[in-house]
């Protein structure tokens, strides 16, 4: 635990050591959390996606008969024995041969290693783009196109939402919502120059946005320090003498160290920016 | 209107043989789901109406994006440097539409590097885009007749986890110092980080993503954004080919046939409200 606690501080310390420049203890940390996090990620998917659902789809323990040629052929993988255990792969599904498809397809793409057979990863290049193509067109025309316009649409009359609120939904913010989609909508009108009235109303529109982006970026900021101060509370617990002040004693060395790069590195100064 | 007799008359025919079909009892046909069939059908039809305008010769006019005249100007900046550019096509796989946009996009910045001979550095967090990446450059550099000059790892795979992407992105780019910096895909939380160190470095910043929380942060810290729109706009505007000015256009019909669809809803739902009609607006737009 304690050594985690040091770890964990080390790396904390390291990334926000940028903050004064790039230096050795930013450049340990992030090739450590390149290198860790793409390990881990190729395991991930191998252990939770390729094993699992495609292989275990392929050559499933519910239908194994090791007279028949299919798994015969699985038997010869039998080395690799925890990725093909004896007896199929127990992961509950059924054998679905149309697998061999996205198989054959994910093959395609590794033989991408070979100049002469690259042009093969091609087809599991194109496969991705338009079935994610099909298969997101509805769900946008569904939700960003209709429900939008049935969402505009809203009881004018008959209503019992109240004319103004400062908080909540009203008459008079559903107007504010109804200008802003109209307006926005303008705004991304490519085919016509923004002038005279139109470039009146695609101001309104631009307002809206940035009014928008605005609320968007303070709201994203909050929760940004509230991660902030989720790294330093971890700090500052692990500065305690249950884990022998280890905060204090990785930001004392790195002071020490990095104050004596830069006396000793005279010649290279920190460069303002460009502009 | 009618420039296109052609589509007009396949268009009356479909309709013809829809209307036929629809008489005849309609077998499969789900009529809760008619509001999605008529929105593919209008949204499909207009835009192969402008594509094949487009491709007849028909001259469109498009207002200029300043975000997109500064790509050349960007790539121009860094050849004066002897800098390279760097071109980030955000954190997700081929599955998303802003990633496509952004490899189409690195296509037209590819030929400028090529032509400018200027390096430039394409480090991906998805494997496929790398893939993808890799062809659409190789592709840009054989096309301005470069082949010499693309290299396999001008587009290079880091990792596929988000914030180590975002460590391994800053720390390319406090080591090479790019001149420009293009930041163009879907990003989450680590758009700010890429674009704050971009900003340090004093590297000319493009960005351009759909991706709405992450808008506020680019336009902050680069010089340029492309907003939504604007960004899948872009390779239009940059190829300049008559099937995807075509296109564009077409967005523009769509766009003012919406607006007009919003005010016809919310008036024909007053006028379901005060009793004036038996027709509930709603329920037609409600996709079952």
């Amino acid at each position: 635990m304690i050594i985690g606690a040091w770890i964990s501080v080390f790396l904390t310390l390291a990334i926000l050591s940028y903050l004064y420049k790039d230096n050795l203890f930013y450049k340990v940390a992030e090739h450590v959390f390149v290198g860790i996090s793409t390990g881990y990620w190729t395991s991930m998917f191998f252990w939770t996606q390729i094993q699992p659902n495609l292989f275990g789809r392929l050559w499933p323990a519910t239908e194994y008969d090791a007279s028949s040629l299919w798994y015969k052929f699985y038997n010869v993988f039998g080395v690799f024995s925890s990725v093909f255990p004896e007896g199929g792969i127990a992961k509950g599904h059924d054998m679905h041969l149309i697998y061999l498809v996205p198989f054959a397809l994910g093959i395609m793409m590794l033989l991408s290693v070979s100049s002469k057979l690259s042009w093969m990863a091609r087809w599991g290049i194109a496969y991705t783009v338009g079935m994610a193509a099909g298969l997101r067109a509805y769900g946008f025309l569904n939700s960003n196109v209709i429900g939008q316009i049935k969402g505009s649409a809203f009881q004018l009359v008959n209503s019992n939402l109240p004319y103004f609120a400062l908080v909540g939904e009203s008459i008079f913010n559903n107007f504010v919502i109804l200008i802003g989609t109209i307006t926005g909508l303008m705004y991304f009108y490519f085919s016509r120059e923004h002038t005279g009235n139109f470039g009146r109303l695609t101001k309104v529109g631009i307002y809206f946005l940035m009014i928008s982006f605005g609320a968007s970026f303070g709201f994203a900021v909050m929760g940004r320090i509230s991660l902030l101060i989720g790294r330093f509370v971890d700090l500052i617990h692990y500065s305690s003498s249950t884990y022998n002040h280890a905060t204090l004693w990785i930001l004392l060395i790195m002071v020490v160290l990095l104050g004596y790069s830069a006396f000793m590195d005279k010649s290279a100064p920190i460069e303002p920016p460009a502009k | 209107m009618l420039k296109d007799r052609q589509f007009w008359m396949v268009a009356c025919g479909l309709s013809l043989a829809f209307l036929v079909f629809l008489l005849a009892g309609h077998p499969g046909f789900r009529e809760e789901r008619v509001v999605m069939f008529l929105a593919i059908n209008i949204m499909a039809g207009t835009l192969v109406y402008y594509i094949r305008l487009a491709q007849r010769g028909e001259d469109f006019y498009l207002r200029t994006i300043p975000g997109l005249k500064a790509v050349e100007e960007a790539v121009g900046r860094s050849t004066e440097m002897g800098k390279p550019v760097l071109y980030v096509p955000g954190i997700m796989d081929m599955d998303q539409v802003e990633t496509v946009a952004g490899v189409i996009i690195l296509g037209h910045v590819a030929k400028m590097t090529a032509r400018y001979e200027t390096s430039l550095n394409v480090p991906v967090s998805r494997s496929i885009v790398m893939k993808a990446g890799r062809e659409i450059v190789r592709e840009s550099y054989t096309m301005e007749g470069r082949p010499d000059l693309f290299q396999d790892d001008m587009v290079h795979y880091l990792t596929d986890d988000q914030f180590a992407y975002a460590a391994g992105v800053n720390g390319i780019m406090v080591r090479e110092k790019p001149a420009a910096c293009l930041y163009m895909g879907k990003f989450y939380a680590e758009s700010l980080i890429l674009a704050e160190t971009g900003n340090s470095i004093g590297a000319i910043q493009i960005a351009g993503t759909a991706s709405q929380a992450q808008i506020p942060f680019f336009v902050t810290a680069c010089d340029y954004t492309l907003i939504g729109e604007e960004f899948f706009a872009a390779s239009a505007y940059l190829s300049q080919k008559p099937e995807l000015l075509g296109g564009l256009k077409g967005q523009d019909m769509l766009k003012a046939f919406v607006t007009a669809v919003i005010l016809l809803a919310l008036s024909l739902r007053v006028f379901n409200d005060l009793g004036w009609i038996g027709w509930n607006v709603i329920d037609f737009l409600t996709v079952q």
